[in-house]
């Protein structure tokens, strides 16, 4: 008879891994695909498989060779990393700046932390952020939406929703389009409508609350209208600031990253209210015409501190008198 | 120009300004030591190990200064060579240290002690003294998952991964009684380290019957008391089916080694014996 | 459907043994008798080797309050008072005891008629309930008798039956519900008489509807006592989350059920009661549940206290072949034996057989703070925490972030997408911070 295996209660496990809960994410972030594939073609394709690919590559090497430990690309962290990152980069950028952003976002925003669950920031965005910064002219530069566009680094490209709003261009898209994502903007953002469908799967697999997503376009939608009520000619109404730019990627796919968020329901919304805050202040007051990626990465940094600060409903919390 | 000047006088301005903030504050919050606390300290090992008794190397040195004899303050560390220096610092005397040093009581390796069952979990002794007896059948023994090694702070004591057994190197070892506090089975024990580093302890803790232990470990005590017979200096006690041999008594005459049965009494560092060869006249017997 | 608001998971249920009728495992050759099974102190031996002992006669005195009577459950020769292994992991002296034939002590009422009528005074009861070696019988076998015995001060307003059952494949209750329903209505009035409250809620989960129904038409023949299904979810029955859930009020942090007004019994705890209170007969058998993935034909079997788990697993059909871990109870909270050398003692709920492709645990990967542990802990902790607080031996931050509460459930484990051993440091945690907490205690006073 083998020996009895003796541990430790429980002996049941649900089957949850790691590399469940990217693929959620994943098949979330299907739909959001397909509307890029669309409006953006040839060049949506480039720049997502290079990024993922990067980011795969980059994260086996490091392991290997530079911490000279344990290989995790397995668990489709650095899939995602490289898929969400893309998803915040202009269509038509160069193959030579992705891979740089793919370097940054894994070896600076993950690895050098010392692998998943280490890093303060959001991967993806200190990838996304370090492009912003370095190379301005390529990132700010988006392709205009067209039905299968052929064209990778020569697309035609026009102003977004909120460098129009930021230049006093005019032109906004109407309500529809930038709904369903027939605007100018980052691979990713364009289609609020794709990325809800995410988020509803995303509920419904309970992988993320809703919580954080809920309190950062809450927050947006409330200050926005703020502005506007008090001012319609100077400020535009809070719908389009919520279909515009990258407040809905953010908000649903990037500020949710598991990481970076806090781990308490409160605390959650705290986090959520703050970017939105930060976000708008950006938008509407800073140089930036977008401000979601500054106003996540920032939070992020707030975030040991709310876990330390904000602690969970005990069950039987003792109430202390006078 | 007038930019240069500008920033030159601002800064240095501010730099100045510092400095006497700094003075001042300083000077306010000086707390008042005995200098020869500093002293004391700069000849200790900064270990900070504890072993002493007390929180870190600094707390030591301040015990020192202000206690009367330096009796019943040792650094296990540093040993007779730094005590004596602190005792030239303080002018006081120090006190003699008995050599001590970590023993591990258990001979379970996995030839004589066999596995009934199989662990899987967290590989910590602590944890695994908590749930069960371990993986064999002796629930006194070593478990071997390394909570002395991972206490250690000198990097004295390793599990061997043959035996399973952790073994103490003894030119590392300090005394500095970590691993006793974090071995849960209380196997590990400071003892004498004798002269020429030579010690005889029995290599087991295990309290069950003698006819019990045989069967799970082939090298345990089985309390028959032989050792207890044959010690003539009575350092040997028997209480609760095992043998323990009080290390300040003992002296090392190694009888008790030849007579145990089951081989569960060590010797250490012992030259190997001279046995008596039953041969023919033409070559002679050895003493 | 009623339920305990914070947290909980829900393990596939598995509940293969349910509604299989209770069949009586044999007297086996020797019972092995531990005189320490159950919480409190360790009783004292009161037979010597020779001796020859009835059925129900008692073999171990309490010591102390917090302690219970041990009794012999067969007739035969005492063979000797020796070390077993017992259900803490470790050996303790047990009663051996050869089996001669089946004699019961003749105070036992031995007839199948119900006993409805029960004129003795609370305090009786109690005592009653002392002298049978009644402990709880839904896994913790804290001692009845002191759970009855309200302390100055405290008032009891409500008493919560627990037939909840919620972990994964036991259904000892369950059976207990279906076959012997009028017994355990009787034995709750007792219970109610005994605390003196007027008010009984027998909380079950909704799985067994048939249960719930077969009470529910019993408890109409008695005053006082609900019937209430719950909704399925781990972990239902424990104690704190069934008041929560059955009366909406919250034990505080460190306090007993008593603060609440609440006292909790298990429903084969109450059975017990009824047997010991109206029959004489203290607590000999039990029902346990034997079952696995691999076992052919699972069920339910009344089994004396002390018959080895080796003629149980014969008698039942054998253990599977491709047995990797045998668990002396549910899947989330039982221990897992390492050798069948064991015998049932009173907390004994089932013998589980799992399957070595479902032992091994999974390669523990770094936290990824996905926040699932907090939001499944039903207490409201932080495991994730606690677990990296207990790795760096932090205990006194883990006293702050109150890892005394934590009831060692497993959920956090369970859904933990990691593998991460969460309740293995938790529980070290525990041990140590109780220890400095007892510590702290006595150099006080």
């Amino acid at each position: 008879m083998n020996k009895l295996i003796v541990s430790p209660a429980p002996h049941v496990h649900s089957g949850n891994s790691i590399r469940k809960e990217m693929v959620s994410v994943l098949i979330a972030l299907i739909p959001a695909y397909l509307v890029a594939l669309y409006y953006f073609g040839v060049g949506a394709i480039i720049v997502s498989v290079t990024s993922v690919i990067s980011c795969v590559i980059f994260e086996y090497f490091i392991q290997k060779f530079l911490i000279k430990g344990e290989n995790t690309v397995s668990d489709y962290s650095a899939v995602l990393t490289g898929l969400l990152l893309s998803f915040n980069l202009p269509s038509n950028l160069p193959v030579w700046i992705v891979v740089i952003g793919a370097l940054v976002a894994i070896g600076v925003g993950k690895m050098s932390f010392g692998g998943l669950g280490n890093n303060p920031f959001n991967p993806a965005l200190v990838g996304r952020v370090f492009l912003l910064i370095s190379f301005p002219v390529q990132m700010t530069s988006w392709p205009r939406p067209m039905a299968w566009n052929t064209a990778y680094l020569d697309a035609e490209t026009s102003a977004t929703a909120l460098s129009a709003l930021k230049e006093h261009l005019g032109n906004i898209p109407s309500l529809f389009d930038m709904f369903v994502g027939n605007m100018g903007g980052s691979m990713g953002e364009v289609s609020a409508l794709a990325l809800l469908l995410g988020f509803v799967y995303l509920l419904f697999k309970r992988t993320i609350t809703w919580h954080i997503p809920v309190s950062i376009l809450l927050t947006v939608f409330i200050m926005t209208g703020i502005f506007y009520l008090v001012n319609p000619q100077t400020y535009v109404s809070p719908i389009i600031h919520l279909l515009s730019g990258g407040l809905m990627l953010g908000a649903i796919f990037m500020a949710t990253d598991f990481v970076t968020s806090p781990m308490t329901k409160m605390g959650m919304t705290i986090y959520g209210i703050g970017i939105g805050i930060i976000t708008v202040v950006i938008r509407m007051f800073g140089s930036y015409p977008e401000g979601v990626s500054f106003a996540i990465l920032i939070m992020n940094a707030f975030t040991p501190l709310i876990n330390t600060y904000i602690k969970p409903k005990r069950f039987g919390e003792v109430r202390k008198n006078g | 120009m007038n930019l240069i000047l500008a920033s030159v006088v601002s800064l240095g301005g501010i730099g100045a300004l510092s400095a006497v903030i700094l003075y001042f504050i300083a000077q306010k919050f000086h707390v008042e030591e005995d200098a020869r606390i500093d002293e004391v300290e700069a000849v200790l090992p900064a270990a900070n190990c504890g072993g002493c008794g007390f929180p870190g190397c600094r707390a030591f040195a301040a015990a020192c200064v202000t206690a009367d004899a330096l009796d019943n303050l040792s650094c296990p560390v540093g040993g007779t060579a730094t005590m004596e220096k602190v005792a030239d610092i303080l002018g006081k005397k120090a006190a003699a240290v008995v050599p001590t040093i970590a023993v591990v009581r258990c001979g379970g390796t996995c030839e004589v002690r066999e596995k009934t069952n199989s662990y899987d979990g967290v590989k910590s002794c602590t944890i695994v003294h908590n749930l069960y007896g371990g993986e064999t059948g002796c629930s006194w023994g070593c478990l071997g998952l390394g909570d002395c090694e991972v206490s250690c702070t000198f990097d004295a004591i390793h599990i061997n991964p043959e035996t399973m057994l952790p073994e103490v190197d003894e030119d590392k070892c300090t005394a500095c009684g970590a691993c006793v506090k974090a071995c849960p089975k209380n196997i590990i024990e400071l003892r004498r380290k004798g002269p020429k580093s030579r010690r005889i302890y029995v290599n087991c803790v295990n309290k069950d019957k003698g006819a019990v232990n045989k069967k799970v470990c082939k090298v345990a005590c089985i309390g028959c008391s032989k050792c207890f017979n044959v010690c003539p200096y009575e350092a040997i006690e028997m209480g609760n089916n095992l043998a323990y041999i009080d290390s300040e008594k003992c002296k090392l005459c190694r009888k008790c080694v030849e007579v145990c049965p089951t081989n569960a009494i060590v010797e250490l560092n012992f030259p190997p014996r001279k046995t008596k060869i039953e041969e023919p006249s033409t070559t002679g017997t050895e003493k | 459907m009623k339920t305990f608001k914070m947290g909980g998971v829900h393990p596939p249920e598995n509940k293969f043994s349910a509604g299989k009728k209770t069949k009586i495992i044999s007297l086996p050759q020797q019972v092995i008798i531990p005189l320490r099974h159950y919480s409190g102190n360790p009783s004292v031996a009161e037979v010597s080797r020779g001796e020859i002992v009835k059925v129900g006669q008692l073999i171990g005195r309490a010591n102390g309050f917090i302690s219970a009577n041990v009794h012999s459950s067969v007739s035969g020769k005492v063979s000797k008072i020796d070390n077993a292994m017992d259900a803490f992991g470790y050996k303790f002296p047990a009663v051996f005891i050869d089996v001669i034939g089946d004699d019961w002590l003749d105070e036992i009422d031995l007839s199948p008629e119900v006993k409805r009528v029960c004129n003795l005074e609370p305090h009786e009861i109690i005592k009653k309930v002392a002298e049978a070696g009644i402990v709880g019988l839904g896994g913790a076998t804290f001692p009845t008798h002191v759970k009855l015995s309200i302390p100055q001060g405290k008032k009891a307003e409500v008493l919560i039956i627990n037939g909840a059952e919620c972990e994964p494949y036991l259904t000892c209750d369950h059976q207990l519900m279906l076959e012997k329903g009028e017994e355990i209505i009787i034995g709750i009035s007792i219970l109610m008489k005994a605390i003196r409250v007027k008010k009984a809620i027998i909380g079950i989960e909704s799985n067994k509807m048939d249960a719930v129904l077969n009470l529910e038409k019993w408890a109409k023949t008695m005053e006082g006592i609900e019937v209430v299904p719950l909704k399925v979810k781990y972990p239902q029955g424990s104690e704190k989350q069934l008041i929560q859930a059955l009366t909406g009020r919250e034990v505080p942090s460190g306090a007993l059920p008593i603060e609440v007004g609440a006292v909790v019994q298990n429903v084969a705890t109450t059975f017990a009661v009824y047997e010991a209170v109206q029959k004489n007969k203290p607590l000999i058998e039990r029902i346990i549940t034997v079952t696995g993935k691999s076992v052919p034909e699972p069920g339910n079997y009344w089994v004396r206290i002390g018959t080895p788990f080796t003629h149980i697993i014969e008698e039942t059909g054998g253990m599977p072949q491709d047995t990797g871990k045998v668990v002396a109870g549910g899947p989330m909270m039982g221990r897992a034996l390492p050798s069948l050398d064991l015998s049932v003692a009173k907390g004994t709920s089932s013998i589980l057989f799992i399957p070595s492709s479902e032992s091994k645990r999974g390669k523990v990967f770094n936290c990824i703070r996905c926040a699932k542990c907090v939001f499944h802990c039903p207490m409201g902790l932080e495991p994730y925490l606690l677990m990296n607080q207990g790795e760096k031996q932090m205990w006194e931050n883990m006293e702050e972030n109150r890892v005394m509460d934590c009831i060692e459930c497993g959920s956090c484990s369970f859904i933990c997408p990691s593998n991460r051993p969460l309740v293995d440091y938790i529980r070290y945690g525990k041990s140590t911070v109780g220890t400095m907490i007892r510590n702290r205690k006595t150099q006080k006073s």
